[in-house]
C-alpha cells in the first residue's frame, strides 16, 4: 500500500493530569473524506490542533505523507497542503470578504491566478453579493462560509472542518454537505460534525472519539447502530 | 491593552485621498518657505520630523499590531547614529543613511528575540520600553572624554552640540540652511507617506494587516508571523531613525532625552490622537499635539505636560478611534455608504471569538 495522506501514531496529550487525547492511532488515505464524532471534550478540536501544529503533542508522531510533521510551526504544516476551519471562527474581522479570501489565496501564487482563486470560491460558496462587506458584520452562519471559503483557497489537499455546519439552518447544512462531497473529489477531509442527520448525508468511514480516545472506527451505518457509540451520545456510563 | 486597539479602519483609503494628502503635501513643501519667516519654517521642520516619527509607529502599531512604548529608541539612535557619524565624516550623506540603516540592525537584533521568542503583545510592551530606559542611561552616563567614537564626543547628559547639517550629496561644502532643511524633512515626509502607502498595497502589506486581524488565521494560511512582524518592527525603525535624523539637523543638537519617556509617551498620543490605523491621522496628530505643546510653552498657568496628560485620557475616553477615523466614518455615513463601518461594532465583534479560542484550549 502507498503512503497515506496523513498518519497519526499513539498521539497522546496532556493537560496537567488530563489526557486529552491519549493514544491515539489514526490513518487517512489520499481524497479520503472521515468523519469524526464524539461527545464535548472527547478531544476532537484538540487532536485538530496537534494536527495542525498549534498544539504539540506529549508523545506520539504525526505524518502527513510520510514526513514527520510533529510538533511543526502551523505556517510550516499549512504550506505542505493542510487548512482548517476551526471550531469558533477564525476569520479577519477588519478586512472584506474578498480581501480576506485574498490572503489565503495569494500565498505563492501569481496575482492573477489569486484573484481567479478569489472569484471561483466567492461564486461557489454564493458569497460574491456580499464581497465588500466587513468579515466582522457578517452574521454567523455567513461568517462560517467565509471561513470554509478561507480554507478552499488556500488549496489545500487535507481539509479539516470543525463543526462546520454549527449555526447554520437545515437550508444551509444541506448546501455544506453539497459542499464537502464536491470538494472530496478532489481533496480529502476529516469533518468534525455532531449533527448525525448531516454525518448520514456526507460520511462513509466514521471515527467516534470518546475521552480523547479512538472508540471504534467501521462505516457510517455500523457505527451509528453500535449500543456503545450510542451510550457513549447519551451519557452513559460504559466501564 | 486591547480596549486601546479600538480604530481597525480598512487599511486602505481610497486613491483620491492618497493624492489629495500628496499634492496639500506638495503644496506646503513648496509653498511655506514664502509664507513662513525662517522662525516659523524651523517651527515647521520640527512639526515634519515628528510627523515622521507619528507614521513609524502609526505603521507597527495601526497596521503591524505590535505595540511598542520604546519608539523614541529608534528616534535616539537614529539621531545619535547620525550625529557621531556626521562629525566623523565629511560628507554626511553617509551619515543619514547610517541614521536609518543603524536603527533598523538595532530593531532586527531585538525583534527577533521579542517575536521569534514568542513574546505576548503586552510584553513587547514592557520591553521596548525598558529598552529606550535603558539607552537613556547608557547615553547618559557617557560624559568625559573617554567617551568618544572616532572624533564625535558622546557628552553624557549635554549631548552633542554642533552636529553638522546634511550637505547636498557629494558636496560637503554646500549645506543646508534652514530652508533647505525644510524641504529635506518635508520631502522626507512625503516620501515616507508614499512609501508606506505603497508597502501597505503589496502583498507583503496586506499580510501584515492580516496578521493582526487574526494572527493564527494567517499562520493556518501558512504565513509566519514572527517574520512579519519583525519586518514591519524593522521598517517602523527606520522610518523612527530617519525622523531622528532630521530631529537632530533642526537643533544641530542631540542629547539623551530623545530616550526619555516624555518621547515614548508623545509618539503614542499623536498616533492615538489622529486615529489609529490610517496613516494620515498620526501625522496630523503629531503636527496638532506639537502645536499645543508650543502653545502651551507660552503661557505659565498650566504644566504643559499636565496638559497633554489630560488630551490623552480626553481623547481614550471619548474619541479612542482617534479623529480621522471618526471623520471617515461620518463622511461615509453622510454619503450614505455602505462601507460605512461603525468602527466599534467591529471590535466587539473582534473581540468575541479571540477570548473564547482562549477560553477552551482543550476543546
Amino acid at each position: 500500500m502507498s503512503v497515506p495522506l496523513l498518519e497519526a501514531q499513539g498521539v497522546t496529550m496532556r493537560f496537567g493530569g488530563v489526557s486529552a487525547v491519549a493514544d491515539v492511532n489514526f490513518v487517512l488515505g489520499e481524497v479520503e473524506l472521515r468523519c469524526l464524532i464524539g461527545p464535548n471534550g472527547a478531544g476532537k478540536s484538540t487532536f485538530f490542533k496537534i494536527l495542525t501544529g498549534q498544539l504539540r503533542p506529549t508523545e506520539g508522531v504525526i505524518r502527513f505523507r510520510g514526513q514527520d510533521i510533529t510538533g511543526a510551526h502551523p505556517h510550516v504544516i499549512a504550506r505542505l497542503g493542510v487548512g482548517i476551519k476551526t471550531q469558533v471562527p477564525n476569520v479577519f474581522n477588519g478586512l472584506t470578504v474578498r480581501e480576506g479570501i485574498g490572503i489565503a489565496a495569494g500565498r505563492r501564487k501569481s496575482l492573477k491566478r489569486a484573484r481567479q482563486i478569489v472569484d471561483e470560491t466567492m461564486e461557489l460558496l454564493q458569497l460574491t453579493p456580499i464581497a465588500g462587506m466587513p468579515v466582522g458584520q457578517l452574521a454567523h452562519g455567513q461568517r462560517q462560509w467565509v471561513e470554509i471559503a478561507t480554507v478552499l483557497a488556500q488549496e489545500p489537499d487535507l481539509i479539516l472542518l470543525d463543526e462546520p455546519a454549527a449555526g447554520m439552518t437545515h437550508e444551509e447544512v444541506l448546501r455544506t454537505s453539497e459542499l464537502i462531497r464536491m470538494i472530496n473529489q478532489k481533496q480529502a477531509l476529516v469533518v468534525v460534525e455532531h449533527d448525525m442527520q448531516f454525518i448520514r448525508m456526507i460520511a462513509k468511514t466514521v471515527t467516534v472519539f470518546n475521552r480523547g480516545r479512538i472508540l471504534i472506527e467501521n462505516t457510517v451505518d455500523a457505527v451509528l447502530a453500535d449500543p456503545e457509540v450510542r451510550d457513549v451520545y447519551l451519557g452513559k456510563q460504559t466501564h | 491593552m486591547k480596549t486601546l486597539k479600538i480604530a481597525r479602519p480598512r487599511p486602505t483609503g481610497g486613491a483620491a485621498g492618497f493624492i489629495t494628502v500628496v499634492v496639500i503635501g506638495i503644496a506646503l513643501l513648496l509653498g511655506l518657505p514664502s509664507i513662513f519667516s525662517t522662525f516659523g519654517l524651523l517651527q515647521m521642520t520640527v512639526f515634519a520630523a515628528m510627523a515622521i516619527f507619528a507614521l513609524s509607529q502609526g505603521f507597527i502599531w495601526g497596521f503591524g499590531g505590535i505595540l511598542c512604548f520604546g519608539q523614541s529608541a529608534f528616534l535616539g539612535l537614529g539621531g545619535y547614529a547620525y550625529a557621531v557619524a556626521a562629525l566623523n565624516m565629511t560628507d554626511t550623506t553617509g551619515a543619514v543613511a547610517l541614521a536609518i540603516l543603524v536603527p533598523m540592525v538595532f530593531a532586527a537584533g531585538l525583534g527577533y528575540f521579542m517575536f521569534y521568542g514568542r513574546i505576548s503583545d503586552a510584553y513587547i510592551g514592557v520591553i521596548t520600553l525598558t529598552v529606550t530606559i535603558i539607552l537613556f542611561n547608557l547615553i547618559n552616563s557617557t560624559s568625559g572624554d573617554i567617551y568618544h567614537i572616532g572624533a564625535a564626543p558622546l557628552g553624557g547628559f549635554n549631548g552633542i552640540p554642533s552636529v553638522p547639517p546634511i550637505n547636498i550629496p557629494g558636496d560637503p561644502n554646500d549645506q543646508l540652511d534652514p530652508t533647505g532643511l525644510w524641504y529635506a524633512a518635508m520631502g522626507a515626509l512625503i516620501l515616507c507617506y508614499i512609501f508606506l502607502k505603497w508597502v501597505l498595497g503589496t502583498r507583503f502589506g496586506r499580510v501584515v494587516v492580516a496578521i493582526r486581524e487574526n494572527e493564527t488565521r494567517s499562520q493556518l494560511l501558512g504565513y509566519d508571523p514572527r517574520l512579519y512582524k519583525l519586518l514591519t518592527f524593522v521598517i517602523g525603525a527606520g522610518i523612527a531613525g530617519l525622523a531622528g535624523c532630521l530631529y537632530t539637523n533642526w537643533g544641530a543638537f542631540i542629547s539623551p532625552t530623545v530616550f526619555n519617556l516624555t518621547m515614548s509617551a508623545q509618539v503614542i498620543i499623536y498616533v492615538l490622537v489622529g486615529g489609529l490605523g490610517t496613516l494620515i491621522g498620526p501625522i496630523l496628530g503629531a503636527i496638532a499635539i506639537q502645536y499645543l505643546i508650543v502653545l502651551a510653552g507660552g503661557q505659565h498657568v498650566i504644566d504643559p505636560n499636565l496638559l497633554l496628560g489630560v488630551v490623552l485620557i480626553a481623547f481614550v475616553l471619548l474619541v479612542p478611534q482617534g479623529v480621522v477615523p471618526v471623520i471617515r466614518a461620518g463622511a461615509s455615513r453622510l454619503l450614505g455608504s455602505r462601507r460605512a463601518p461603525a468602527a466599534a461594532n467591529m471590535v466587539t465583534a473582534d473581540a468575541l471569538p479571540h477570548s473564547s479560542a482562549q477560553q477552551e484550549p482543550g476543546q
